[in-house]
């Protein structure tokens, strides 16, 4: 008898809880946030604050990956539908397409700052000077012919100075996100093809043999002179403590917090430090962004104030709290230019 | 060997008799020795396994007992309504918004009139924790009177000097290369030896939901989601679990379909749970649009996840017990459910509820479902019903291992320390329950 009284006690619960969660579902008093995890600690501190000093709830945040986000973003309008995305690159125009496939066209981008990648070793060992040549050549699949007969070899290099006979005589050893990683992909775009597009003939490649060029360009090594270390940040810069040759490629605010255990390594003779990546004279370094959905504005409640939190001075600004994390901020006609069409809840332009 | 052969006379015989036990004579040493070596084999895997264990409970513990202790600085700090932006007579609104950080670097730079360059304020307001407005926030909030008054109060400090009074600061690495300045150390030392500094037992871990300054982030947030998440798997599983290992082993046919179900369901067992969350957002979320983050639809995937563990065990359980129970009964006149439920059932009770815990067990530390159906989510207000948004144990481990701030790193341990309490917890009850209850026959 228990057993069929509570049987029958699940079975009643159950569908009560069914009915109030489609209750729960048909209004929602909580900004849904999805997308980057570069983002995800910039946003979370303010949709906290947002929480602590507004009378709205503080928003639900995923990390679910720049891509990841686009696709929930995008799925459609409605409750159930997340309302902002993160992004730690521009929307794509598949991902546009699919957007408005779905019904959803009216979109907001803010632009909020910037990351730089850095390559850093463990303070015990000297510090690198690298140009983004020297990447590239240490770092791609397939590099130029060293006889200059425009065409490619397997990576040969097997120490730094073979790359570059300035760089110390120690085997190349490099630790990196996996390509599921935005950073991962940033520092492909950034610091690979930067290099890569160094040597004039393979520059132009990218306008007669498109495909060849990104395979070029964008291809890590696989022989394990690059290891993919996860996408966990802090497990790269502990790494790094234990194994002093190795190099890793992270975040800026990881470098920030953990100065005491590495160095960054100076690129094309420039170190990364807040004032370099902010104008721009640091090369690795990649624009945030979060996307917003207008059709939700007004009917979540407080999108529109977390939007004003996010692009207010305090904020982001050159002093503002998100500086204190990590984050580099945009240059002050930017910063203007942005909040204006944030304040206007200015579309997007189309992307094709 | 010729002992196994024929053999014609009885000397031959005897002497045969003798090789025998001769052989075996030798041989005993031999198997001594096997039986010690394995024996020894045994307990060296069992101190491995141990020493990993305390190794890792070792570990754990030296990282994660320091963010048990929080420090806190003595401020006075001046509540003009000038530095707070405030009106004459304040609503609630705007007593959220107000300038509560201004009032504390205000004071801040009070104690230290001598800092002056902007450099070194930035330094100097870094030595309170950006959470300590908020507190600041709810002191006034409660008692808004104390605007235009002067309060001392005790505030938490930024995580920087958190770290340099646990002593995992070097202070021995060159200036440069350290986090936390040689003038930020002069500030602290000195009101140290104001007796303004103090460290307390760090409620706030205990009694907030999530944060992203380490000393304010507490574990509340996700230790209900895991509660209330789990009571839904609880609800659900055990029920219907009981009820079909119940129908399966007293009732239903032996033929090839209930071959069928029985291969299928330990199959099931042993399906990788993330499978279960790709099922989850499919049909939960996708098809019966059931929130998202939900402690609901994680509570749905995980029964689903436990439902073959506590199938199979009750099944163990119920054939445990012995025929002539059920016999007796029957031969007593009680109808076949009769014998289920009066007699069979209790006694297979301890089991089932053993299976059952160990099976929740399983479901606490899972985390790939929950990737899934959105419970890997940054949640700061603490969940109430099965509805609100919510993340679980696991999840806020896995999380906070990934921010760069170094306060993180003890926050992460000491959820660990959580996060195993909860387990032995759960499986000591098991223990008891079975201790209590069982029968052997």
């Amino acid at each position: 008898m228990i057993n069929l009284r509570m049987t029958s006690l699940a079975l009643v619960a159950g569908t009560a809880l069914t009915v109030t969660a489609a209750q729960a579902q048909s209004t929602r008093d909580q900004i849904s946030i999805v997308g980057s995890s570069t983002v995800y600690p910039f946003a979370t501190v303010v949709a906290e604050r947002f929480g602590q000093t507004t009378g709205f709830k503080t928003p639900k945040i995923e990390s679910t990956g720049s891509g990841g986000g686009m696709k929930l973003f995008c799925n459609g309008l409605g409750v159930e539908h997340a309302d902002i995305t993160n992004a730690s690159r521009r929307m794509k125009a598949s991902e546009y397409e699919n957007c408005g496939n779905n019904g959803v066209t009216e979109i907001v981008e803010v632009l909020i700052g910037y990351d730089g990648i850095a390559l850093a070793n463990a303070v015990s060992e000297d510090q690198l000077d690298i140009s983004l040549r020297d990447i590239f050549l240490a770092l791609a699949s397939k590099i130029p012919n060293p006889d200059g007969s425009e065409t490619f070899i397997e990576n040969p290099h097997q120490k730094w100075s073979d790359v570059n006979p300035d760089l110390p005589a120690t085997t190349i050893e490099v630790l990196g996100p996996p390509p599921t990683s935005g950073t991962r992909d940033a520092f492909s775009e950034l610091a690979l093809e930067g290099g890569c597009t160094s040597f004039d003939w393979i520059k132009a490649l990218s306008k007669s043999d498109k495909n060849l060029f990104k395979e070029v360009c964008h291809t890590v090594r696989e022989d394990g002179k690059f290891i993919e270390a996860g996408e966990n940040d802090n497990l790269i810069v502990q790494k790094l403590e234990a194994n002093p040759k190795a190099l890793g490629i992270f975040g800026f605010s990881f470098l920030d917090q953990n100065s005491d255990i590495v160095q960054p390594s100076l690129i094309d003779g420039t170190e990364p430090t807040f004032e370099s990546i902010a104008d721009g004279s640091y090369p690795v370094s990649r624009p945030l962004y979060f996307y917003v959905k207008k059709a939700h504005v007004g009917v979540i409640p407080g999108i529109k104030e977390y939007l004003e939190e996010f692009t207010s001075e305090a904020a982001w600004g050159e002093e503002g709290y998100l500086a204190d994390k990590g984050m580099i901020p945009l240059n002050d006609d930017e910063r203007t230019a942005t909040a204006d069409n944030v304040a206007n809840l200015r579309n997007m332009e189309e992307l094709k | 060997m010729s002992n196994s052969e024929p053999t014609g006379s009885a000397t031959e015989r005897s002497t045969a008799m003798r090789n025998t036990s001769e052989i075996v004579k030798a041989s005993v040493k031999k198997r001594y020795a096997r039986e010690t070596r394995f024996r020894l084999f045994g307990l060296i895997a069992i101190l491995a396994s141990l020493s990993f264990l305390a190794m890792l409970i070792i570990t754990i513990s030296i990282k994660g007992y320091p963010a048990f202790t929080q420090t806190f600085m003595q401020l006075e700090v001046i509540l003009d309504a000038d530095t707070l932006g405030l009106d004459e007579n304040p609503d609630v609104s705007q007593l959220l918004k107000a300038n509560y950080s201004g009032a504390i670097k205000k004071s801040l730079l009070q104690t230290f009139p001598d800092v002056k360059k902007r450099k070194d304020k930035k330094a100097l307001y870094k030595l309170i924790s950006k959470g300590g407005q908020y507190d600041l926030q709810k002191k006034v909030i409660a008692a808004p009177e104390l605007i235009g008054q002067t309060m001392t109060v005790w505030l938490p400090v930024g995580d920087d000097v958190n770290s340099y009074m646990k002593g995992i600061v070097d202070v021995n690495l060159p200036e440069k290369k350290r986090r936390f300045k040689d003038n930020q150390i002069g500030w602290i030392e000195s009101l140290k030896s104001d007796n303004r500094i103090s460290q307390r037992f760090n409620r706030t871990f205990f009694e907030r939901g999530d944060s992203r300054e380490p000393e304010m982030a507490g574990i509340k947030g996700a230790l209900f989601g895991t509660m209330l998440t789990l009571v839904v798997t609880l609800v659900l599983s055990f029920p219907i679990a009981v009820a079909a290992a119940v129908y399966l082993e007293e009732f239903a046919p032996r033929n090839r379909w209930t071959d069928l179900i029985e291969v299928n369901i330990n199959n099931l067992a042993a399906v990788p749970s993330i499978v279960f969350g790709l099922l989850g957002l499919a049909v939960f979320i996708n098809f019966f649009h059931l929130p998202r983050s939900a402690p609901l639809v994680g509570g749905l995937v995980l029964s689903l996840m436990t439902l073959p563990t506590i199938i199979i065990s009750s099944r163990a359980a119920l054939k445990s017990v012995p025929p002539s129970i059920r016999d007796a009964a029957l031969g007593l006149g009680a109808s076949k459910l009769q014998v289920v439920i009066h007699h069979v059932l209790p006694l297979a009770m301890p089991g089932i509820l053993t299976g059952t815990i160990i099976g929740m067990a399983q479901a606490l530390g899972e985390t790939a479902p929950l990737l899934m159906i959105g419970m890997v989510a940054f949640i700061v207000d603490v969940p109430t019903a099965v509805t609100d948004p919510a993340t679980v144990l696991p999840v806020q481990i896995f999380q906070w291992a990934d921010l760069p701030e170094k306060g993180f790193v003890e926050k992460t341990s000491a959820a660990i320390m959580v996060l195993l309490a909860f387990l032995i917890l759960m499986n000591a009850v098991a223990v008891y329950l079975r201790r209590k209850f069982e029968r052997k026959w």
